[in-house]
């Protein structure tokens, strides 16, 4: 590696003033994680681009014009921001007390675990489980009716509800430590001050750590909302795939596995992907409306 | 000066106690302090100061004892209810906001008018010497400017008691001498009532009408400047208040005051509060710069020189005897390492502790 560098650098002049910009031996190890992101992320990005432009029957936008003109398709959309913005806000603002109290425990290592264990357990079987436990003969249901609360089970999967449920479930541990990660990055003696500038609880969250959470909140809430809505095994397993929770991945799924036509599959992945950017870049252009220097009292 | 700080006549601090866990941090702490005081709180790290602070503001409950704020108690309210100002160490100031927002934020918590929150702003950015900088953000400020703006924000809410934590701590040493006649400054220009921690003499020496001297969670001692300085009580109090030299010996006699103590076979006399019974441990404290280069005879140790460091005006040096007792002394010509000298301990300013217990 060492020796192309020296090659294609004429004498050290040139070494010399690329290492002045930041580039020596050292940024060759940039290039694994570069290939890997071409030939992973890149390269298949294009080839579906180009294939979604290349329909099986009509003009190049056919697949485009076939998924707005058709409600079926064009509703997955919505269907999808109605399941993904909700969770992801429901997480975030489960999140923010979770984290604030916990950033004082001792224990913390223990509960972070804990929490986490949903991610590792993986989004089928959390949907085999709440299959099990929030089903018409499952045990909250039952219980709910030995107690006499309810005379009929409760429908709480193979619906909107179902899948909404089992995001909250695995995607809350992740939107969790982010929180607690921005959370106990702010200097605790910020707080202290605003107590005895006479700020009251409420008053030192809503004027001293809001403000200074909002560009972590988003960045979290960026990266919770492209996970829900990706949503795909869940939608299948816990609701109605067929009716309120046919999702954006399971139109791609039907057009690429049940109709065969991959450029209309890529057409909806391409379409996915624009809506998620678009929530994204909105969100996180709104970082620029707060303050987004270093979160602890400034140094001297 | 329109900024009027509230009225009362003491704070009283009535057998305060904080335990954390087993470890007592604080073991019954009484004081009195009455308005208009500034008060050091001096010891070293790990002595309760900080402790002692943090239970007065509000940031750390008591577990024993109370603080009376004339009759009413206030260990028992939240640090918002309680009303002190605090300076922090790190000066915590609010980095997103700027320098008029951040006086301002306890006005504001106060639900202050307006036009008044404004007028008292501009007149406490004019105290601490910062017109014109008041839309600047935190971050934009220099070490000493932030330093003025917690000041400020501190006692624009017109406490009764401004509390510092170690201000001057992240300063450099020229600007910490600045900020030290700054801060004096404006205690005496507010009628203020400060309480004020640090762990350098120099600064308590200078800056507090009366110190507190601090260890392990116990009060050793409370005077003023002079009587600390001149008169410690104890044998760490006397360590703290620049008594480098420790000798340990015998007490050979002592009469009205005066002890005469055997250090090496060598006899320093000093003075002593204590009655100590002769032949018992004692020890001899002396200042760095009242041990001086002399004759051999009364006072005088026979040592070693190890160090010689250059001070501009003086020289610091190092030495130890023949029996391994490590000395600080002053000099003012050079001399060189190896040198055997002796140094006599000026009478007047030597002290004779007996044994700590």
């Amino acid at each position: 590696m060492h020796a192309t560098v020296a090659r294609t650098a004429s004498g050290p002049n040139l070494r010399q003033k690329l290492a002045a910009r930041g580039f020596d031996a050292v940024t060759l190890l940039v290039l694994p994680a570069a290939i890997f992101s071409l030939c992973l992320f890149v390269y298949p990005f294009a080839f579906g681009l180009i294939l979604s432009f290349e329909p099986k029957n009509g003009g190049w936008l056919a697949n485009y014009q076939r998924f707005f003109a058709d409600a079926y398709l064009y509703d997955t959309i919505y269907k999808t921001l109605a399941l993904a913005i909700p969770v992801t806000l429901l997480n975030l603002v489960l999140a923010v007390p979770v984290a604030f109290r916990v950033r004082l425990m001792r224990h913390q290592r223990l509960l972070t675990t804990i929490l986490v264990l949903p991610i590792t357990l993986g989004t089928v079987l959390v949907a085999e489980g709440l299959l099990n436990y929030l089903g018409p003969q499952g045990w909250f249901n039952r219980t709910l009716m030995t107690l006499g609360i309810i005379s009929q089970p409760l429908r709480l999967v193979h619906n909107y509800w179902g899948v909404f449920a089992s995001l909250v479930i695995t995607g809350f541990p992740f939107t969790f430590l982010l929180t607690l990660s921005y959370v106990t990055g702010i200097d605790p003696a910020l707080e202290q001050a605003g107590a005895t500038l006479g700020a009251s609880a409420w008053q030192r969250f809503r004027h001293i750590y809001l403000p200074l959470l909002m560009p972590g909140f988003a960045i979290t809430f960026c990266l919770s909302f492209v996970q829900a809505f990706s949503v795909f095994p869940s939608a299948v397993l816990l609701g109605e795939p067929a009716g309120p929770t046919r999702v954006i991945s399971i139109a791609a799924y039907q057009a690429a596995f049940e109709e065969y036509d991959y450029s209309m599959a890529s057409a909806v992945a391409m379409i996915m992907g624009f809506v998620q950017l678009a929530i994204v870049i909105a969100v996180l252009a709104s970082r620029g409306l707060f303050y987004r220097g270093p979160a602890t009292g400034a140094k001297g | 000066m329109a900024i009027a700080l509230s009225q009362f006549n003491e704070v009283r601090l009535d057998r305060v106690s904080r335990d954390f866990g087993a470890l007592n941090a604080l073991r019954e702490i009484n004081l009195t302090i009455q308005r208009g005081e500034f008060i050091a709180l001096l010891g070293p790290s790990g002595c309760g100061k900080s402790t002692t602070l943090n239970c007065i503001a509000g940031l750390l409950p008591v577990t024993g004892g109370a603080i009376w704020l004339d009759k009413s108690r206030v260990d028992t309210l939240k640090p918002e209810e309680r009303g002190f100002g605090m300076v922090f160490q790190n000066y915590a100031l609010f980095p997103h906001l700027n320098v008029r927002q951040n006086i301002g934020f306890g006005l504001k918590m106060r639900g202050t008018p307006k036009a008044e929150m404004e007028r008292k702003i501009d007149e406490a950015l004019n105290l601490v010497r910062l017109q014109g900088q008041g839309h600047k953000l935190p971050g934009q400020l220099s070490g000493g400017q932030q330093q003025r703006v917690a000041i400020a924000r501190a006692i624009v809410i017109e406490p009764p008691l401004v509390l510092m934590d170690e201000p001057l701590s992240n300063l450099d040493a020229k600007l910490r001498l600045e900020m030290r006649a700054e801060i004096r400054r404006i205690h005496n220009e507010l009628g203020a009532t400060t309480i004020y921690v640090t762990h350098d003499q120099d600064e308590a020496l200078s800056l507090a009408d009366r110190i507190v001297v601090l260890r392990d969670g116990l009060v050793r001692q409370v005077g003023t400047p002079k009587e600390l300085y001149e008169a410690p009580e104890h044998l760490d109090v006397a360590d703290f208040m620049g008594f480098r030299n420790k000798l340990k010996g015998k007490l050979v006699a002592s009469s009205n005051g005066r002890a005469i103590v055997d250090v090496e076979g060598a006899r320093i006399s000093g003075r002593t509060r204590e009655t100590i019974p002769d032949g018992s441990t004692a020890y001899v404290a002396i200042r760095p710069d009242d041990l001086v280069i002399g004759e051999p005879g009364g006072n005088a140790l026979a040592v070693s020189v190890d160090t010689a460091e250059y001070r501009g005006r003086e020289f610091v040096g190092t030495a130890h005897t023949k029996g391994g007792l490590e000395l600080v002394f002053r000099s003012f010509q050079a001399v060189e390492p190896g040198t055997a000298v002796h140094l006599v301990a000026g009478e007047d300013n030597t002290l004779v502790f007996s044994e700590p217990v």
